[in-house]
């Protein structure tokens, strides 16, 4: 059949593709609600570095995406079933190299084609079923799962004082993944540090919560999770260091788009542990979607949760572009073209 | 219930090189009428999708419908009539025959000439005959229209905001097109060029969905160079 695929051609352009699906073998799924990652709008905006957007465009945004199966030959996946997709593409199996770092993997809306297409046409294996879960927030699954990613990593890593962890940042990953937190560590006193007091007035379910710069000298962690990147990454960074027990672990989470200077020499003296950690692959999908099931935590999503219009149209991608942008948390909308 | 009518029933082609209507002819690795059927399957509101094909060419459609698709059970072959609307009235008639008239019933008809149809169309179109009765799949002309009565001098051009041009799905409420259509005059009928007309020349409102420039008509060699071109994007997953 012939399949419409929404491309990004150049920054703020976007140019429909045809293309012919004709793969037995493969999940076809029909896109029902996406999200809009911070790495879609910096290619909409042009914001990545001109080589990048060479070497990437065209290519069709979206890696977060709940869809409705049409077809599934394989009979894993029945027609009408709610599922969520995995952008990651694994590549080599090396026994200890999760998927998503394995070499030649891939992602899609990074290089290959996102999710704005009319039908998606997947392995069954990227592909995970969920129920109870209202499509606009299973739509942020793979947000949620970065955040599992994360947490799991540090489970395996860290030594095992885990009383005290801090997250830096107060937008939505850092939201996330103190919920996340809560429900891998519920007697755990999390603390999160922002710079935005009305953003930092969601966090209600966090233990304290500090601007940065009123945040108690004497405060200490096991633990921290830095998720502010950008031009934030410096600074929390620093202050994580400056604040964290010796031999902690720090989870680097936040996207900088220029090397970030790290005072090494404390890194020493204390021993400590820097983990980039970035994406997810299936096992940590269907941890969040187990964890999305319970109503209380999906309430909770619910409220980093702006739903823009339907997209029906190339203008209303627009639409929904420019909505993300005035708007701190996470856009969903219904796909519909 | 809710029914897809693909219309298939042309026998010419206007395309020289082919020696087989164009619904039949190949667009990438498949018949044109099969990747139009195949995008109407995928809705799943459909009951049945029935296509009405020329009674020399039912067979062949019987052939390649087995051969290229695995839920052929949702489809049926009827023979067409000697015009458009009659070839939507043998629909009717096979799928009343199969399942007996319903005042709810709504038929999506659809030119298997315009593969190229998104979900998204085919969706409006169920929706706005279940709330309007009727409804036209439409694009904003785009070229200044120009009347002419007498193909010689310019009668009217009328205000270009106001034009729309034809495409399908034209979607009905089953029984309210049957009706309109009954009450036709013969010579009525003989002026239609579309089922939308059915209704407009009785005074039934259709409203309008939003079509799509893609979702273009393969009726010229050069259309048909179009669509090869359109449909042979690179894969990149």
């Amino acid at each position: 059949m012939i399949n419409s695929i929404y491309q990004l051609v150049s920054p703020h352009v976007f140019s429909v593709k045809y293309q012919q699906i004709d793969n037995d073998e493969k999940v076809i799924v029909r896109p029902e609600y996406m999200a809009i990652c911070h790495a879609d709008q910096r290619y909409y905006r042009g914001l990545r570095n001109p080589k990048d957007l060479a070497k990437k465009l065209p290519m069709a945004l979206i890696h977060e995406c709940a869809g409705t199966v049409i077809k599934d030959n394989s009979g894993t996946y029945s027609p009408g079933q709610k599922v969520v997709l995995i952008p990651n593409v694994p590549g080599d199996k090396l026994d200890g190299i999760y998927e998503n770092y394995a070499p030649n993997s891939a992602f899609l809306s990074s290089g290959k084609d996102g999710f704005m297409r009319e039908l998606v046409a997947i392995n069954k294996d990227r592909v995970v079923a969920y129920e109870n879960i209202l499509p606009s927030t299973a739509a942020i699954t793979e947000f949620v799962s970065v955040a599992v990613h994360s947490v799991s990593r540090l489970e395996k890593t860290s030594h095992t004082y885990r009383n005290d962890f801090v997250v830096f940042g107060d937008g939505s990953l850092s939201f996330v993944v103190t919920i996340v937190l809560k429900s891998v560590f519920p007697h755990a006193k999390i603390t999160v540090v922002g710079m935005n007091p009305k953003k930092l007035d969601l966090f209600g379910f966090a233990d304290y919560t500090y601007l940065a710069n009123e945040l108690p000298e004497e405060y200490c962690c096991d633990h921290a999770f830095e998720c502010c990147g950008g031009e934030g990454s410096q600074s929390a960074i620093s202050d994580i260091i400056a604040h964290i027990r010796p031999q902690g672990t720090i989870m680097l989470m936040g996207v900088s788009e220029n090397p970030v200077p790290v005072f090494t020499r404390m890194v020493l003296e204390k021993g400590l542990t820097l983990i980039g950690s970035s994406r997810s692959g299936r096992a940590d999908f269907e941890k969040a979607i187990s964890l999305m099931t319970d109503k209380r935590i999906q309430t909770r999503l619910s409220s980093i949760i702006q739903e823009d219009d339907p997209v029906r149209s190339v203008k209303d991608i627009h639409r929904a572009f420019e909505t993300d942008l005035t708007t701190p948390f996470k856009t969903v909308f219904r796909w519909c073209v | 219930m809710i029914f897809g009518a693909i219309l298939a029933g042309g026998v010419g082609s206007r395309m020289k090189i082919a020696d087989r209507p164009k619904q039949f002819l190949p667009l990438g690795e498949k018949p044109i009428l099969i990747h139009t059927l195949e995008k109407f399957l995928l809705c799943t509101r459909f009951d049945k999708v029935y296509i009405g094909v020329h009674e020399k060419w039912v067979l062949h459609a019987k052939d390649i419908v087995k051969k290229h698709i695995t839920d052929c059970d949702r489809v049926e072959i009827v023979e067409g009539g000697k015009d458009r609307n009659s070839t939507i009235m043998n629909i009717v008639n096979a799928i009343e025959q199969a399942y007996g008239e319903n005042p709810d019933n709504i038929i999506v008809t659809h030119d298997a000439v315009r593969p190229f149809v998104s979900i998204r169309i085919i969706e409006e179109n169920i929706d706005a005959a279940i709330k309007y009765g009727a409804c036209d799949t439409v694009v904003a002309a785009t070229d200044t229209i120009v009347r002419s009565d007498d193909g010689n001098l310019i009668t009217e051009i009328p205000e270009r905001r106001l034009m729309y041009q034809g495409q399908t799905p034209q979607s009905f409420n089953m029984s309210l097109l049957k009706k309109t259509y009954n009450d036709l005059t013969t010579e009525q009928k003989s002026i239609l060029t579309d089922a939308c007309k059915i209704c407009v020349v009785k005074n039934v409102p259709v409203s309008l969905v939003n079509g799509d420039i893609a979702n273009m008509k393969i009726t010229t060699i050069e259309d048909y160079r179009v669509a090869e071109a359109m449909a042979g994007g690179d894969k990149r997953d």
